[in-house]
């Protein structure tokens, strides 16, 4: 059996979990303090997820920069491929909080949205 | 050819710059960095010396009390900061009495005016009540005082610039030959030719003095590393504060600044490096133990330590002659401290030099005096409201811990000789030399120099040369 | 001259969620002062996650956090001016400001909110011997020029402190394409939160060496490189453990400090331990009618918490100008911490004045484990709160109850410490 000692990053608490596992199989999760903690303990053994933030240029806002994220998170292998595909984006205000800056990003299917009204 | 090339933007080669315009003459200087007022002349203890430390006789002596009269006056014409707070020596122990009474007798001779010994301690504890409690006597010398050395610098430069005199950035000079009737200087923006130069290069001007001169020069650069205290501490003494030489050691000053700091400093170490201005921990270690004399120094409000370098020759004196065996080569070398408080001086001599030997005639369109910049502190309520319907720029706080406002910065860089970088803000306006240390105002700062120099942002620098702050894009490298 | 009820100054998380709690407790003439071009503070340069979970239930990021409640403040119709800085408040409380339309004006307040938040500690503070190049930033003006600017300040990287601001920075500079060599702590613990250095450290294989500092900086135009050494525990550098890094930048991110400059001028005492100012249960300053909330009061971690202690204040200013500034009565039990607890907020009670239920925050000097926080009225413990793990980078928070309080009308000293089990 193995064990993984992690910390819950799902919000500041930063709660010590640790996940026990049969092989690719989690039989015990432990020191989580909420339903979130559980839910980040499975994922980051099996399939470790993040939210991506960056920031896209602007045309004719009031800031040449806009911030945007990942709407949901994204597999962690896909975040250099994600920020990747920002790159030379440039968007023409006015931009609002939630408009889609790109669709289904490096093929996760998730969006990428706006995070500030510029 | 120019009639003269000064080597070094400094203070005393503006300030020689400044007193050659009174003449009709066809001068440049010439400074190998991107503003003036680079090198020694802009890290030092920024106080006027009385003149009572040089040896009797001296050129040094004589040049500090004549620069140190000079100063009230000269500050007025230029319109930059001097206060004459006065200066103290103290003296911790009755066996070094002798000393503080040799320093008096050698000031009198020196011409030093108003020099008292004190040593009524209720009366020394009523003029500075944080010194010590061990004091024996002080020396009092009403006649010291601190200056900007950044306007005192700058402003005598822009004065020469007005008054005709051209300056060269980036132009450092690389070799000097004899040619007919003068000098041909190679520097790095191409050849000058002169029929002076006059050498007030600071911690280089031995290297120019032994390219045409048999008879050697040798200048050490002797490193003083300072610390600058928050406004909070500027009041914590009222007078530049010296330790007597003593068995506890050389000492060194704690001083209030014309802008409301405390600057604590020097050290000396003698170094070979002529650039070599970094701080060092047993500086700042020994920095941090210069209480001797001054009692309760707030050292957790020191908001940065920086290091000058002196121009020490091994004579330890001024040399400011034309050389016997280089006729039309200046010399202005070894100018270490008094320096900066003998600069007026030192140009007035130099100049002197040049008119009787160019034969030079009177400028008539001479104009000593310069307008400064405007600081917003020292204006009423309603002079500041009234700047602000007139110049909306000057409503506009850039800096906010030293209250710095878009006019002072437009100003600054646009006016002659104006600042191009965040450095030469900082010193013109003190944008950025505050107790956050620029953290809030650079990316601010850095906008307006783009937007008034056309300067593209990754071009800007903190000091000219290779000190880019910006290195490019977002993702330009992914 | 114009008067306000309640002037706020400064128009970031802090004083937005004042300013809405005190309209939302019926006061009508309220003013935001805020010196930047817009409203949101330091929010609008913070574009990661993990803003709201505590105030909202979920995960926003920063801008959005900051447009929460810029829409309700434009909803509420509150006054607010941009651009304009605010550049002395007497005791009267006249509020003196200046901005590029109105030039130098004055405002006549009945209560202030001081919301100014604070600003980062720089190098000179730290002394760090070497040459002054460029390359040497606060990561808070490195986030400032790549998050809203969109500038690169430099390639190859080296962080020293790891507060919250340089982890958040590791990553983002990472993902932009800079090379984060090492974030240096000069402590043996982390400064920052754990999450941080899991996600911003750990995910990019940026290595976090505790008990290390910077000892010199190379470069006389760029930096060029630094040297790092473990340092003891009294923070002294330890020979034989120098190594060289090569990089063009070091950020700092050694600390935040409030910045009560225009506080301290009009006469408000601060506590020296938070550098903010002493506040009663009211978060009201020695000057009556003077509050304080947010950075500028003690340094937060979260911003939900600042918003949570703004709106407590935005609520008491309120009601201060409602009761006719009235002199409070009743006495007033002094609130410490002793054993590790470095600090409390606030630092009096009033039972009669305070709410139902009274948040008290405070920060421990060292990490603890497996400890216990002990609340104590007089000498009788009231509280026992296990901890599984303290650390001084993470803000703690304990309530006193009012009906207690009235029940121990002997009382005059609650204090809070840490007890090992």
């Amino acid at each position: 059996m193995e064990k993984r000692e992690l910390i819950c990053i799902s919000c500041p608490m930063g709660c010590p979990l640790t996940v026990e596992l049969e092989g690719q199989e989690i039989v015990n999760i432990t020191g989580y303090t909420c339903k979130r903690g559980e839910v980040y303990g499975r994922k980051e053994v099996t399939n470790p997820t993040r939210i991506v933030t960056s920031t896209v240029k602007v045309e004719g806002g009031k800031s040449d920069m806009v911030s945007v994220k990942t709407r949901e998170d994204i597999p962690k292998d896909k975040i250099s491929e994600c920020v990747k595909a920002l790159k030379g984006i440039t968007v023409k205000a006015p931009v609002r909080i939630g408009d889609v800056i790109l669709s289904n990003v490096a093929g996760t299917g998730v969006d990428i949205v706006a995070t500030k009204e510029v | 050819m120019y009639d003269v090339i000064i080597i070094g933007a400094g203070v005393s080669g503006s300030a020689v710059a400044r007193e050659l315009s009174r003449y009709k003459v066809n001068a440049c200087v010439l400074e190998k960095e991107e503003d003036v007022c680079c090198g020694t002349s802009k890290a030092n203890s920024a106080i006027i010396h009385a003149g009572y430390d040089a040896a009797e006789g001296s050129l040094m002596a004589k040049l500090n009390v004549e620069g140190n009269q000079i100063m009230p006056e000269l500050s007025k014409e230029l319109d930059i900061p001097f206060e004459q707070c006065g200066s103290l020596v103290v003296c911790l122990d009755e066996a070094s009495l002798p000393n503080l009474q040799a320093l008096y007798d050698r000031g009198v001779k020196n011409g030093v005016e108003d020099l008292e010994i004190i040593t009524d301690k209720a009366r020394i504890r009523e003029m500075e009540p944080n010194l010590t409690d061990e004091v024996v006597a002080v020396l009092s010398a009403p006649t010291a005082g601190i200056v900007c050395p950044f306007h005192l610098n700058i402003a005598l430069a822009e004065n020469a610039y007005t008054n005709g005199i051209d300056f060269k950035f980036d132009t450092e000079v690389e070799s000097i030959e004899p040619i007919e009737g003068g000098w041909k200087l190679e520097t790095s923006q191409g050849a000058y030719e002169t029929r002076y130069v006059v050498n007030a290069a600071g911690v280089y001007a031995d290297r120019f003095h032994n390219m045409v001169s048999e008879s050697k020069i040798h200048i050490t650069p002797r490193r003083g590393d300072y610390f600058l205290l928050d406004k909070n501490a500027g009041k914590h003494v009222n007078r530049t504060i010296f330790a007597l030489p003593s068995k506890y050691g050389k000492g060194v000053l704690v001083t209030p600044t014309v802008h409301g700091n405390l600057i604590i400093g020097p050290t000396a170490v003698d170094i070979e490096d002529k650039e070599g201005t970094a701080t060092t921990r047993e500086g700042l270690d020994e920095l941090s133990k210069a209480s001797l004399n001054v009692k309760n120094l707030p050292m957790r409000q020191v908001i940065t330590s920086f290091a000058g370098l002196r121009a020490h020759e091994d004579h330890h004196e001024f040399i400011i002659r034309e050389l016997e065996d280089a006729p039309g080569f200046v010399d202005c070398a070894g100018i270490e401290s008094p320096g900066l408080t003998s600069s007026p001086a030192i140009g007035k001599m130099v100049a002197e030099i040049l008119r009787e030997k160019l034969d030079l005639d009177v400028n008539p369109d001479f104009n000593g005096t310069r307008k400064g910049n405007i600081d917003l502190d020292t204006l009423s309520k309603e002079e500041k409201a009234a700047l602000i319907e007139k110049e909306p720029a000057y409503g506009n706080i850039i800096c906010r811990c030293e209250m710095v406002t878009e006019g002072e910065l437009l100003d600054a860089i646009h006016r002659p000789l104006g600042a191009r970088t965040l450095d030469g803000i900082k010193r013109r306006t003190r944008a950025g030399a505050g107790r956050c240390q620029a953290g809030f105002c650079t990316p601010k700062t850095m906008e307006i120099l783009h937007r008034e120099l056309g300067i593209p942002m990754t071009e800007i620098t903190k000091s000219g040369g290779d000190s880019q702050l910006l290195v490019g894009y977002n993702k330009d490298r992914i | 001259m114009k008067e306000y009820d309640i002037v706020i100054i400064g128009g970031g998380p802090a004083g937005l969620a004042a300013a809405i709690a005190a309209r939302d407790n019926g006061s009508e003439s309220i003013l935001i002062l805020e010196r930047d071009k817009e409203l949101g503070g330091i929010l609008n340069q913070c574009i990661h996650n993990g803003f709201g979970l505590h105030t909202f239930k979920e995960e926003l990021t920063g801008p959005e956090y900051a447009a929460r409640f810029t829409e309700q403040v434009e909803k509420y119709k509150i006054e607010y001016v941009l651009n304009t800085m605010v550049i002395e408040i007497s005791p009267e409380k006249v509020v003196t400001a200046m901005n590029r339309e109105e030039g130098l004006f004055d405002i006549q307040a009945k209560a202030i909110i001081l919301a100014m938040g604070c600003r980062e500690r720089s190098r000179g503070a730290l002394n760090i011997p070497g040459y002054r190049p460029a390359g040497i930033f606060s990561a808070g003006t490195a986030q400032r020029l790549v998050n809203m600017e969109g500038f690169m300040p430099g390639r190859e990287v080296v962080i020293l402190g790891s507060g919250d601001i340089g982890l958040i920075m590791a990553r983002r500079l990472t993902l932009e394409g800079a090379k984060v060599k090492v974030v240096a702590e000069i402590m043996p613990y982390s400064g920052g939160l754990k999450r941080n250095i899991v996600q911003c450290l750990d995910d990019y294989g940026i290595p976090l060496k505790l008990s290390h500092t910077v000892i010199e900086i190379r470069g006389k135009e760029r930096l060029e490189g630094i040297t790092l050494a473990a340092v003891d525990d009294r923070g002294k550098p330890i020979a034989g453990t120098e190594e060289e890094y090569s990089c063009d930048t070091l950020l700092l991110s050694v600390g935040l400090i409030p910045e009560n400059e225009l506080s301290g001028a009009m006469g408000v005492v601060m506590n020296p331990v938070t550098s903010g100012p002493i506040v009663n249960e009211s978060l009201e300053t020695n000057v009556e009618g003077v509050f304080a909330c947010g950075n500028v009061l003690h340094v937060h971690d979260l911003v939900d918490f600042v918003s949570e202690e703004a709106a407590a204040a935005g609520k008491n200013a309120s009601n201060y100008v409602k009761n006719g500034e009235q002199k409070p009565n009743g006495r007033e039990i002094i609130l410490e911490g002793t054993d590790g607890v470095r600090y409390t907020v606030p630092s009096t009670i009033n039972p009669e004045r305070m709410e139902a239920t009274q948040i008290v925050r405070f920060r421990v000097g060292n990490v603890y484990k497996n400890c216990y926080i002990g609340v104590y009225f007089n000498d009788e413990r009231v509280l026992h709160r296990k901890r599984m793990v303290m650390a001084p980078g993470e803000m703690e928070e304990i309530k006193l109850e009012k009906e207690k309080l009235l029940l121990h009308p002997d009382i005059d000293r609650i204090t809070i410490r840490v007890e090992e089990a």
